[in-house]
C-alpha cells in the first residue's frame, strides 16, 4: 500500500472526534498479544508526545498560528491518550521500561538500516549501543530484585547482553552535539528518521525522570537516575541532528508527515485486528492534520509544500526482530566513543567527557553495581541455578 | 470457566527459532560484565543513612477521656499504639472500597472471567458492613485517645503501599473474580493478624474495653477470613472439576 500525501485527504478536522469510553480503551494483552504491539503502543505514544511538546512551544513563538495549533493539538491529544492507554495495568512499571528498551533497540536498529545518510546511520547504530546496555542493566535489576524475566516481555525478539557501558556512557554535553542534516538537500525519510527517533527517546527520558523516584530499592532509584542521564544525551543528540534553520512551518509540515508516517508503518504490521484499525484510523486523521498545514504552509510561507514533503509516505518502517544487525553492530562498533560531533576510538575521548565521567562515577556506578556478573537465562538466574 | 489454554506468547516455549538465535552467540560478544561497583557500595550508603517515613502524630488537645485514656498507657508508648490503630483505620477503610468493588464485578463480569460458583452477594455486603464498623470503631478510639483520626501514620502508609497491589488487582476489570479472591485471601489473611496483634496491644496498655471490643473485631475477621480461603479454594478446584 502506498499513500501519495498530496492526494489523500484524510478525515478533515471537523469530524474528529471522541468520547471517553474511545478514550480509554480495552488494553492490549501483556501475556497474549506480539511483543511488536507493545513497541508500536509505547513509540507513538511518544511521537504524540513530541507532537504535543513541539506545537505548544510553536504556539510561543507564532500568534497567528495558535488557534490552528489550539485545534491540531488538542485532537493530537486524544490520540495520545487512547494510544497511552492501550498499555494494561499488568505492566509493572519495571516491565513497561523492558518496553521502552525494546522500542529504542528495534527501532534504532530498523531506522538505522533505512537511513540513507552514512553519517545519521552511524549516529543511530551509536545510540543504539547505549539503549541495547540499558536493557541488559535494566534486565538484571528486574531479576534480582524482583525475581522476573525481562524475556516474558520480549519474547525473544531482542537480546539481553551487555552493550557499550552505561557507566561510559557519560559524556560532556559537548560531545553529545552532532553535526545536522541540511534541510535543503536531506532526504525526506532522513527528516522522518531523525523525529521519530528523537520523539522516541524523548519519552523515554522523561518515563524515567517520572517513575524513577517511585521505586524503593536503592539500586533501581539509582539506576533509573544514571540511565535517564544518558536518556537526556540521547535527546541532546538526536535533538542536535535536526536542521535548526528550517522554518516553524517547515517543521509542522514535517511533524504531521512523520506522524502519518508512523501511524502508516504500524498499521501495516500490526497483528492485533483492533488495535490495526486504531492506526489506520489516526492515520486519516495525521493526513486531515497534514493538509491542514499545507494550507497554512501556503499562506503564510507561500511556498509549495513539495519542496519539503515526498509524494508519498516512504516504505514502512521494519517491525521485526533486529538482532543480526545488533550483533553486527556490537562487534564491530562498541568501542567508539563520541568526540565533538564525531567519533572516535575509545582511547581518543576528549578531557572533558573523562573529567565528567570520573566525577559523576566518583561514588561507584549504579549500572556496574546492578549487573555486576549478570548473564540472562530463560527464566532468571535462579532458574539456572536450579537447572 | 474463567481459565482457557490460548496463545500466551512470554515463555521461550512459545519462539523455537528466535529463543534458539537468542540463546547461540558468538565468542567475540560478552554475555556477562564485571565493574567495580557492587550492589552493596549503593545499598549499603542507603540504608545506612535511611531517615523513617515520617512521624506518629501528636495527639492535638488532650482532655477529659482522651487524658485518662492516655494516663492508663503512661509508662508505655501511647505513641506505637496509636501508629497502629491508624494502619488498622486505614486498612478498614479501605477493606471497604474493596470489598465495594468486588461485589460490582461480582455482579457485571462476563462468564469468563467468572468461576462455576455463585458468590453470595448479601454475605459480601455484609463483610462490607463489617469493614466499615470497624472502621468507625478504630475512628472512635483513636479520638478517645487524642489522636488525629485523619491523619497517615506512618504504618498506615506502608501498608498501604504492601497493599497497593492488591487493590489493583481487584479494580482491574480484566482479573477473573477467582483472581480477585486470592487477592482478598492475602488481605484478609493480613487482617485477620493485625487484629490478632491490636487486641493484644489493647490489654498491654490497659485498655481492656478496647481489648475486648477488638476481640469482637477480629471474630467477625476469622469469619472473613474462612469464608474468602473457601470460596477461592473452591473457584479455583471447581474449574479443574474437583467438584
Amino acid at each position: 500500500m502506498t499513500i501519495s500525501l498530496f492526494d489523500a485527504r484524510g478525515t478533515p478536522l471537523s469530524q474528529q472526534k471522541f468520547n471517553w469510553r474511545e478514550l480509554t480503551p480495552k488494553p492490549l494483552s501483556k501475556l497474549d498479544d506480539d511483543a511488536y504491539t507493545r513497541v508500536r503502543v509505547i513509540l507513538l505514544n511518544g511521537i504524540e508526545q513530541q507532537a504535543n511538546r513541539f506545537q505548544h512551544m510553536c504556539g510561543q513563538f507564532n500568534p497567528d498560528l495558535r488557534r490552528a495549533l489550539a485545534d491540531i493539538r488538542r485532537v493530537e491529544h486524544h490520540q495520545q491518550t487512547m494510544v497511552n492507554w492501550l498499555l494494561g495495568a499488568d505492566h509493572s512499571p519495571l516491565e513497561t521500561t523492558i518496553g521502552f528498551e525494546q522500542v529504542a533497540i528495534e527501532v534504532t536498529a530498523a531506522v538505522a538500516q533505512q537511513e540513507p545518510d552514512e553519517y545519521l546511520a552511524q549516529t543511530y547504530r551509536f545510540g543504539l549501543l547505549e539503549d541495547f546496555d540499558h536493557m541488559y542493566r535494566y534486565s538484571a535489576l528486574m531479576d534480582r530484585v524482583e525475581g522476573k524475566d525481562a524475556n516474558n516481555v520480549l519474547q525473544c525478539y531482542t537480546d539481553i547482553l551487555p552493550g557499550r557501558p552505561t557507566s561510559v556512557e557519560h559524556r560532556a554535553p559537548e560531545d553529545d552535539l552532532r553535526h545536522h542534516y541540511d534541510r535543503k538537500t536531506a532526504d525526506p525519510i532522513s527528516k522522518f528518521n531523525a523525529l521519530t527517533i528523537f520523539s522516541g527517546e524523548y519519552q523515554t527520558r522523561d518515563y524515567y525522570m517520572t517513575i524513577g523516584p517511585t521505586f524503593s530499592d536503592p539500586v533501581a532509584r539509582a539506576l533509573y537516575a544514571e540511565i535517564a542521564s544518558i536518556e537526556e544525551q540521547h535527546v541532546t543528540q538526536y535533538g542536535s541532528i535536526i536542521d535548526p534553520n528550517e522554518t516553524w512551518l517547515e517543521k509542522w509540515l514535517i511533524y504531521e508527515a512523520n506522524e502519518a508516517y508512523n501511524y502508516f508503518s504500524c498499521m501495516e504490521t500490526e497483528s492485533n485486528p483492533r488495535i490495526k484499525a486504531i492506526w489506520e484510523r489516526f492515520l486519516d486523521y495525521e493526513l486531515g492534520h497534514l493538509n491542514t498545514v499545507m494550507e497554512l504552509f501556503k499562506k503564510f510561507e507561500r511556498r509549495d509544500p513539495a519542496e519539503i514533503l515526498p509524494e508519498k509516505l516512504p516504505d514502512p518502517i521494519a517491525y521485526q526482530s533486529q538482532r543480526e544487525f545488533v550483533r553486527k553492530t556490537l562487534s564491530e562498533e562498541i568501542d567508539l566513543r563520541a568526540r565533538g560531533a564525531d567519533y572516535v576510538a575509545k582511547n581518543d575521548e576528549s578531557e572533558a567527557s573523562l573529567e565528567y565521567r570520573q566525577q559523576l562515577n566518583s561514588t561507584g556506578s549504579p549500572s556496574d553495581a546492578a549487573a555486576r556478573n549478570y548473564r540472562w537465562h530463560p527464566g532468571t538466574e535462579l532458574a539456572k541455578k536450579s537447572a | 470457566m474463567d481459565q482457557h489454554l490460548g496463545m500466551n506468547r512470554t515463555g521461550i516455549d512459545m519462539s523455537p527459532i528466535h529463543s534458539k538465535k537468542m540463546m547461540q552467540v558468538d565468542d567475540d560478544i560478552p554475555l556477562t560484565t564485571d565493574g567495580n561497583t557492587t550492589t552493596a557500595n549503593i545499598e549499603d550508603y542507603f540504608l545506612e543513612n535511611a531517615e523513617p517515613l515520617g512521624s506518629v502524630p501528636l495527639p492535638g488537645t488532650v482532655k477529659g477521656v482522651a487524658k485518662a485514656s492516655l494516663k492508663m498507657a503512661s509508662g508505655r508508648h501511647p505513641e506505637v499504639f496509636i501508629n497502629k490503630l491508624g494502619e488498622r483505620l486505614a486498612y478498614e477503610r479501605t477493606g471497604v472500597r474493596i470489598y465495594q468493588q468486588l461485589i460490582t464485578k461480582c455482579q457485571h463480569a462476563p462468564a469468563d472471567l467468572s468461576p462455576d460458583l455463585q458468590l453470595p452477594i448479601d454475605r459480601l455486603r455484609q463483610f462490607c458492613s463489617q469493614e466499615e464498623e470497624h472502621f468507625e470503631l478504630l475512628t472512635n478510639c483513636l479520638r478517645k485517645l487524642g489522636a488525629d483520626p485523619t491523619a497517615q501514620t506512618p504504618d498506615a502508609d506502608a501498608s498501604s503501599v504492601g497493599a497497593s497491589g492488591f487493590m489493583k488487582v481487584i479494580t482491574d476489570p480484566r482479573t477473573s473474580i477467582s483472581q480477585c479472591l486470592q487477592a482478598m485471601l492475602a488481605i484478609e489473611l493480613a487482617d485477620n493478624a493485625a487484629w490478632e496483634l491490636l487486641a493484644k496491644l489493647a490489654e498491654d496498655m490497659g485498655m481492656k474495653d478496647m481489648a475486648q471490643e477488638f476481640q469482637h473485631a477480629l471474630q467477625q475477621e476469622d469469619i472473613h477470613l474462612r469464608e474468602v480461603r473457601a470460596w477461592y479454594e473452591k473457584s479455583v478446584r471447581v474449574q479443574a472439576r474437583m467438584f
